[in-house]
């Protein structure tokens, strides 16, 4: 192998992540599926690593759903998309950071083609300021949150309080790692090394202490796929691209799945539940699932926060069985309690697939 | 088990470990040439057959050199044994023979 021709290659995956002063925009769907997800990002940026993280509350979607669902025109979604840079030019920053992977997806893609097609910027100009009455800098960097954190992961990994590590038997956890298509599989250079390589998620378990499983299907979509979801009558190419996933990895016995997008720990999550009580297959250990996290989630555990603050009862599949390997200590009685201690309730468990 | 109103799709890759390849090996022993295909469709295109039907012997022996049978049997009485994808076979392939080997082992196979 010819280090030097390989270490070339590499340079064209690296990217350029400012570790302070981001205009911060959320996702649509993050909030309702893992809801402490983007609070714990904030309150990490912010509260235990001290960074300028701003957002506002008049930012709004991306467009990017309608977009990839073939119901909202790029023309539309490039003013929504120049609305929000204008809402970082008025607070005055200029590094942009997403929580979405699909908005990231959007954002480069848009970005390219206007530096491509000038002409097509200064229409986008002049609808904003018509429509609006606004005007908008493109930002000098689009990262996307995990990129961030990617780039902070020293710094979590010298605050840790709990490693990626089996307490019982000393060993690394073996985690999956799972990066969302939009994120460098459209723009192999905007993304921590490229489509074929992505490091950004591996670059974390491996400084939290964790070991990645690299199996087959690794760069495989998670099945959300948009219009394979969100037509009922498509749903079993949903639930097959992921059943692929977990055929594959499941001879590897991993612990846990790490995610950054999304829909694919939603999907990843919830369609082992749909595989269990339809197929009556299981792939965690005991007729567990495998639990499947955000990367905010991970570092919010690595750091120390409360499982339950961390929003993990909304999972499907139980995160009990990594909590007891990794030694984080949780109440059972307070998974289900809210703030000030209100009761949530207590969801129905399945039939096929323990749940704790 | 519950129903969802969908589930999980028959995947479409072929597991040559796992796939049926005891036709194959049948019409092989007889007719060896059967193996010489290399599928360049010179016999699908001169086929009078294929010209009115589904009919393509290049595609029938892809299928069965990876164990597809169903389409196999729902389509080789299609040919009428004219013989002439036989004098066009670059590689000497005796396909006649072959067509009417796969029919009756198909055959034989139903009566069994």
């Amino acid at each position: 192998m010819k280090l030097e021709g390989k270490r070339l290659i590499w340079k064209d995956y690296q990217k350029e992540i400012p570790d302070d002063k981001y205009f911060y925009v959320r996702s649509c769907i993050r909030q309702n599926f893992f809801p402490a997800s983007e609070h714990h990002f904030l309150k990490i940026m912010r509260e235990d690593l001290g960074k300028d993280v701003y957002e506002t509350e008049h930012h709004t979607t991306c467009g990017g759903i309608g977009y990839h669902c073939d119901v909202i025109q790029l023309e539309t979604i490039m003013s929504i998309v120049a609305r929000q840079f204008a809402l970082m030019t008025e607070a005055g920053y200029k590094n942009y950071a997403v929580s979405c992977i699909t908005s990231f997806g959007l954002y480069t893609e848009i970005i390219h083609t206007w530096q491509t097609f000038p002409e097509i910027l200064e229409k986008t100009r002049r609808q904003l300021k018509e429509a609006t009455g606004r005007e908008f800098e493109i930002p000098e960097h689009v990262a996307h949150a995990s990129d961030i954190i990617f780039k902070l992961r020293h710094e979590i990994a010298a605050k840790a309080k709990y490693k990626l590590i089996n307490q019982k038997t000393g060993k690394p956890l073996k985690v999956v790692e799972h990066i969302g298509c939009h994120y460098a599989k459209m723009f192999p250079h905007k993304g921590v090394g490229g489509a074929e390589y992505p490091y950004v998620l591996a670059g974390m378990v491996e400084a939290w202490g964790g070991e990645v499983v690299d199996y087959p299907e690794r760069r495989h979509c998670c099945g959300f796929g948009f219009r394979q979801y969100f037509v009922k009558s498509n749903r079993g190419y949903s639930l097959s691209n992921t059943h692929k996933k977990f055929e594959s990895m499941e001879p590897f016995k991993p612990d846990m799945i790490i995610t950054n997008c999304p829909g694919c720990p939603y999907f990843l999550d919830r369609w082992q539940y749909v595989i269990a009580e339809s197929e009556g297959k299981t792939y965690g250990e005991n007729g567990h699932g495998i639990p499947v996290f955000t990367y905010e989630e991970v570092a919010g555990l690595v750091m120390g926060y409360d499982p339950w603050d961390l929003g993990l009862q909304v999972h499907q599949i139980a995160v009990e069985p990594l909590l007891d390997k990794m030694g984080i200590p949780y109440d059972p009685e307070a998974k289900y309690k809210g703030l000030e201690g209100k009761d949530l309730g207590k969801p129905e468990l399945p039939q096929n697939i323990c749940c704790c | 088990m519950k129903d969802f109103g969908f589930g999980i799709k028959k995947s479409g890759v072929i597991d040559l470990d796992k796939a049926d390849m005891s036709l194959m090996r049948e019409i092989a022993a007889e007719e060896p040439s059967f193996l010489h295909c290399f599928y360049c469709g010179t016999c699908t295109a001169t086929c009078s057959a294929g010209k009115y039907t589904g009919f393509n012997l290049r595609r029938l022996q892809l299928l069965i050199k990876r164990g597809q049978l169903d389409e196999v049997s729902e389509r080789i009485s299609e040919c009428m044994l004219c013989g002439k994808c036989q004098w066009v076979c670059p590689k000497g392939v005796n396909t006649r023979h072959v067509v009417m080997l796969v029919n009756k082992k198909l055959h034989a196979r139903k009566i069994r």
